[in-house]
């Protein structure tokens, strides 16, 4: 999901995972109306969202940070599925095996990025509501989460919603996009189609000359 | 010699109630933001649910249970009961301003701080009331020949440090410690784990007046004269231990409280018993100075 500062992506995400109340119109997750359920009830159905600056628990160490993801789906999930996944979450991010004892505060904002996903991820979701990850980051380590993001949904098979400033990089590794304009999708398309649009170009691409460049 | 143990023991068992009351205040602020004025009043409630539990049938309790039974059943009475008074008073007068913001929040625990003072005057009248002397342990032991340390005192202190043990452990050491700790940092994040706001609330308004009815037990044991509005003055120590240690720190509440009652006692033996008071909050004011953020604040700044 593309979209211009005030566009209303943040906030679209916040509805999904209800920390604000909707006004109108339904949210579904796999056919359920989420209306029924309480904001911190929806990690138990398979939802994570990781919002947007990061919002590691800075006073609490990383292995602390990464327990508490589990907390919405401790009763689903087995002790050994639990040291699995965040065995799997260390190999993606090996800093983060390095510092598990370090409290999050201390982490660079890359590492607090990775902390923010694995912590995220380690509840096993269906679907990863993604926050502009990329916020404030140096272009390697930009480099570095998305091709994390991209292997999260191809090896483990789970869907991201992804909202983004840096359209050329979502639209590399998307299957689907949309542009949000003043809290409406004004165009959505595949990922190719939407590269090719014209307008796409010009409004969020930095247009032609820029492409080239 | 003799008067410097005096003075430490003095202050460690003061000291103790000041951060078991500590705790209390430090748990609610750091979950919730609000100074919560009416924790004073659960301290002096639960000695006086203690006192009652001691009287009743002209001390039935202790004549069937024994001297230590009564004293567990007093303490256990007034800890349940404060335990439930707190969920109450968070349903009754908290609860219904949440939303309205920091300052109504403040207003309704000033007003339950008033509500529960005047009723423990209502029910149990305006005078001191003494703890049974036939309820209060009155051994000593004797320490190096000379210095005699009464009993109750030895059972206070074990009792609050293991107490104040138990709960760091919870705080520090668990996943559900780590759950409250995120709750207090950022709450809308926490709810995202998973982490349902009304079960830690629930958790900060039981336990906390229940460590503060403990207090309150323990204080009426040691001095035996209570009265209802004595959780004014301590809760008002307590306070500044809370700010001494870093408010919303738990550790740190628990360090304050000693430390206060340690540096109060031996202010009192040595320099002066009159300006005692003068000398805690003089420390209060030197400590929002130096170090607003308490000797134990926050470990890191939280990088954006």
């Amino acid at each position: 999901m593309l979209g211009a500062n005030g566009a209303g992506k943040t906030t679209l995400l916040k509805v999904i995972s209800g920390l604000v109340p909707i006004k109108s119109g339904v949210v579904r997750l796999m056919g359920q109306d989420l209306s029924k359920y309480l904001p911190h009830q929806l990690a138990a159905l398979g939802m994570a969202h990781i919002p947007e600056g990061r919002r590691v628990f800075a006073t609490l160490t990383v292995e602390e940070n990464l327990n508490l993801g589990t907390w919405g789906v401790r009763h689903k999930l087995s002790e050994r599925q639990i040291r699995e996944t965040k065995e799997w979450i260390f190999t993606l991010f090996p800093i983060l095996r390095e510092r598990r004892k370090q409290l999050a505060g201390t982490l660079s904002g890359g590492e607090q990025q990775m902390l923010a996903i694995g912590r995220g991820l380690i509840s096993k979701p269906k679907i990863l509501l993604l926050d502009e990850p990329s916020l404030g980051l140096a272009p390697i380590l930009v480099q570095e989460i998305f091709r994390v993001i991209r292997q999260i949904h191809e090896e483990e098979k789970v869907s991201i919603l992804l909202v983004e400033q840096n359209a050329r990089k979502a639209l590399s590794i998307a299957n689907y996009g949309y542009i949000l304009e003043t809290g409406k999708i004004a165009i959505q398309g595949t990922a190719a189609e939407l590269r090719e649009n014209e307008h796409v170009k010009a409004a969020y691409l930095g247009g032609t000359r820029l492409r080239n460049r | 010699m003799q008067l410097l143990l005096e003075q430490l023991t003095n202050g460690l068992t003061i000291g103790s109630f000041y951060a078991l009351v500590a705790m209390g205040y430090s748990m609610v602020y750091g979950v919730m933001k609000l100074i919560n004025f009416a924790h004073g009043d659960f301290f002096t409630l639960g000695s006086y649910l203690g006192y009652t539990i001691l009287v009743i049938g002209s001390g039935w309790v202790t004549r069937t249970f024994g001297l230590w039974g009564g004293i567990a059943l007093a303490i256990l009475g007034a800890m349940l009961g404060l335990a439930l008074g707190g969920l109450l008073v968070e349903r009754v007068a908290y609860r219904p301003v949440y939303k309205a913001g920091r300052l109504p929040l403040v207003v309704s625990a000033l007003g339950a701080s008033i509500f529960i003072s005047n009723g423990i005057m209502a029910v149990w009248g305006p005078r001191f009331q003494a703890y049974p002397q036939t309820g209060i342990p009155s051994g000593t032991l004797r320490l190096f020949g000379e210095i005699y340390i009464p009993d109750i005192k030895l059972v206070t202190l074990l009792v609050s440090l293991t107490l104040m043990a138990v709960i760091y452990f919870i705080v520090e050491k668990t996943l559900f410690g780590a759950a409250v700790r995120a709750t207090a940092l950022d709450r809308e994040t926490a709810t995202l784990m998973g982490i349902n706001f009304r079960s830690i609330i629930l958790f900060v308004f039981s336990v906390g007046p229940a460590l503060g009815a403990l207090a309150g037990v323990f204080a009426g044991l040691n001095y035996s004269r209570i009265i209802f509005n004595m959780g004014w003055g301590y809760g008002l120590k307590a306070f500044t231990a809370t700010i001494i240690g870093g408010i919303g720190n738990i550790p740190g509440a628990m360090v304050g409280g000693l430390l206060l009652g340690l540096l109060e006692s031996l202010f009192e033996g040595f320099v002066s018993g009159a300006w005692k008071n003068v000398f805690v909050f003089l420390i209060l004011i030197v400590i929002l100075i130096v170090r607003p953020t308490g000797l134990i604040g926050e470990k890191v700044a939280e990088k954006v």
